[in-house]
């Protein structure tokens, strides 16, 4: 139990002491690696592949996206109604927006959940570099979701035009923003969803904020009834997020507002500020 | 080796960590010992560099942790066994920790047989005992064969067999040349493990000695007198210029190594004796008796000082805090 060593003096240490000088130190077998984003991204990926949310809230969506898809496809083919100006891959839009919902849980609890369980201590004292860690889980997450909204919304889309006879074929303008561009677009909710989860470090708190996000805009706006207040109603309905994400399939529920790939590009701004934003704070606060 | 300059952190007014200068060498085991809420954990966590220090400076051989190009191979830690995420199993667990840092996957089976994991590697951490937690953040530390090791706490919650399991790893550790960085609020426990001792309360430095000096420094010895002539004693006693404080089961309490002294007063006097022993203070109490002087500091400066140096360990531990700063 007793040592050689005399009782220490309590000076300041000096930086210059070499590293082990003096005194015995280990050198491990193991082979030095100097880390970079690769690691951090296969890490990322085995942990979201490891969780059985992922899973959850992916099968989740897969279903709503399909089995609203198809039960819109199998309604309309089978009413007798009038399909000559009916763009068939528009169907798919409810399955999307309810499926959107699960997007953005998924991506909520890449982040926030690893401060619930503290989880993100061991993460961040294994990757010092916290904005490595929060770029890997952006891209590893982005591509996920948007790999597997593209399959899913492809899928539901060949499927509607083949289910409804008699509309006019889509334009192959229609067929990209109807599976390409919403795809790139849920999935960038999903990220906004992730950076939101990072800045919030809290699952219900994040999931409610982004749900609010979708959601609000349009609820406050069927109740604006008066006429001074007109713009804002307008404006509230043109770029509440069903709506935007409706231009894809072009049966915007407005006239005016964005058009053709606009939303993206919305989204694509408010995301890189969300994200600039949690990488200043993920810098700045302590984990 | 860790070396700590001027670390403070504060917390809005709180100082949770009050201008720590100390060194942690390779080698050795070191104890960082402190009541709860001294700020142990904090200091633990600006070593990581998972807190950002209010004032002052933390390095690892010299650099900054964030500056690590390998912190995993360089610094194993065990903060909080139970911050992994539930729904994992072990295996993945350990396994995203090692991509991260570019380590082989026949590393995290080498870590799981070290502590005895490989049975419930691909069970959920959620089912995990408190001890099989404990293994598995001593896995993760392990992992990247790391020359520094830092442990908060790591017998809390542990059964005996578990407690000499992780003192016979850390001297194994320490053998081996490592760093070992352990905390605890357990004297007793690190009296077991460590060779060296840092000692906080409420995050100031009050002591940074070798284990040894630190027990010859603190371990306080006192004679208790249990006697049917009280007063006579105590007038003796007091005649001969010797202290005495009343303990509180009715014997006197002397401090220093006086039984013979007492006894030979009590003879020349004929005062009867029914217990006359030298009494060695535990190193707890030592440790209680360092880290209360900081508390009644504050508290109240005007008590006599041999009364509170005796009271002290009786008492609930930081029941004074509150008042204190």
């Amino acid at each position: 139990m007793s040592t050689p060593q005399s009782p220490m003096p309590q000076a300041a240490p000096t930086w210059q002491t070499a590293p082990g000088s003096a005194y015995p130190s280990y050198t491990s077998p193991i082979p030095v690696v100097r880390t970079h984003l690769g690691h951090a991204l296969a890490s990322e990926w085995t942990k979201i592949r490891s969780v059985r949310s992922t899973m959850w809230t992916l099968g989740v969506f897969v279903l709503l996206v399909l089995g609203m898809g198809l039960g819109a496809g199998a309604l309309v083919a089978n009413s007798s109604s009038n399909v000559s100006s009916l763009n068939p891959l528009s169907l798919g839009f409810f399955g999307l927006l309810f499926g959107g919902i699960c997007i953005i849980t998924l991506g909520v609890l890449t982040t926030s959940s690893e401060y619930g369980t503290g989880m993100i201590r061991t993460t961040m004292t294994a990757c010092p570099s916290r904005g490595r860690v929060l770029v890997a889980k952006a891209i590893v997450f982005f591509l996920v979701a948007f790999v597997v909204t593209l399959v899913t919304a492809s899928l539901v889309a060949f499927a509607q035009v083949a289910m409804v006879h008699g509309a006019p074929e889509p334009s192959g303008g229609e067929w990209l923003k109807a599976t390409l561009g919403v795809s790139l677009y849920v999935a960038l909710l999903g990220l906004l969803s992730l950076v939101v989860g990072s800045i919030v470090r809290h699952s219900a708190g994040a999931i409610t904020i982004m749900i609010g996000a979708v959601l609000a805009p349009m609820v406050v706006a069927l109740f604006m009834f008066s006429e001074s207040l007109a713009k804002v109603r307008q404006a509230l309905l043109e770029y509440s997020i069903p709506n935007q994400l409706s231009v894809f399939y072009s049966n915007s529920l407005t006239s005016s507002g964005p058009s053709g790939w606009d939303p993206l590009w919305i989204a694509l701004g408010v995301t890189a500020a969300a994200f600039t934003g949690a990488y200043l704070l993920l810098e700045k606060r302590d984990v | 080796m860790i070396e700590l300059e001027g670390l403070t952190k504060r917390y809005g007014e709180k100082l949770a960590v009050n201008n720590l200068t100390f060194t942690v060498r390779p080698g050795l085991i070191t104890g960082f010992l402190g009541p709860n809420g001294a700020g142990k954990s904090t200091t633990m966590r600006m070593v990581l560099g998972l807190d950002h220090p209010t004032r002052g400076d933390v390095r690892i051989d010299g650099r900054h942790y964030d500056r690590l190009k390998d912190p995993l191979k360089y610094v194993g830690a065990l903060l909080d066994a139970k911050a992994v995420h539930g729904g994992r199993t072990a295996l993945n667990h350990l396994l995203c920790l090692a991509q991260s840092n570019g380590i082989a996957r026949s590393r995290v089976h080498e870590v799981l047989d070290t502590v005895g994991l490989t049975s419930v590697a691909r069970k959920k951490t959620k089912g995990f005992s408190l001890g099989m937690g404990q293994r598995l953040g001593i896995a993760a530390a392990l992992l990247g064969d790391p020359r520094i090791l830092m442990f908060d706490e790591p017998v809390n919650g542990l059964d005996p067999e578990g407690i000499h399991w992780i003192r016979t790893l850390m001297k194994s550790l320490a053998a081996q040349g490592r760093t070992v960085f352990v905390s605890s609020h357990l004297m007793s426990e690190m009296a077991l493990t460590a060779d060296h001792l840092v000692v906080i309360g409420q995050g100031r430095l009050l002591a940074d000695t070798s284990m040894a000096e630190f027990i010859r420094q603190n371990a306080r010895s006192y004679v208790r007198i249990r006697t049917p002539q009280r007063e006579q004693l105590l007038d003796v006693l007091h005649e001969a210029g010797v202290t005495v404080v009343e303990s509180g089961s009715g014997a006197l309490e002397v401090d220093g190594d006086k039984a013979e002294l007492i006894g030979e007063l009590a003879a020349r006097h004929r005062i009867v004796l029914h217990e006359l022993s030298t009494q060695q203070a535990s190193l707890e109490e030592a440790f209680m008796q360092l880290t209360a002087q900081v508390v009644e500091y504050h508290a109240h400066t005007d008590t006599l000082v041999d009364t509170w140096s005796r009271q002290v360990p009786r008492r609930e531990w930081g029941a004074d805090w509150k008042k204190g700063s």
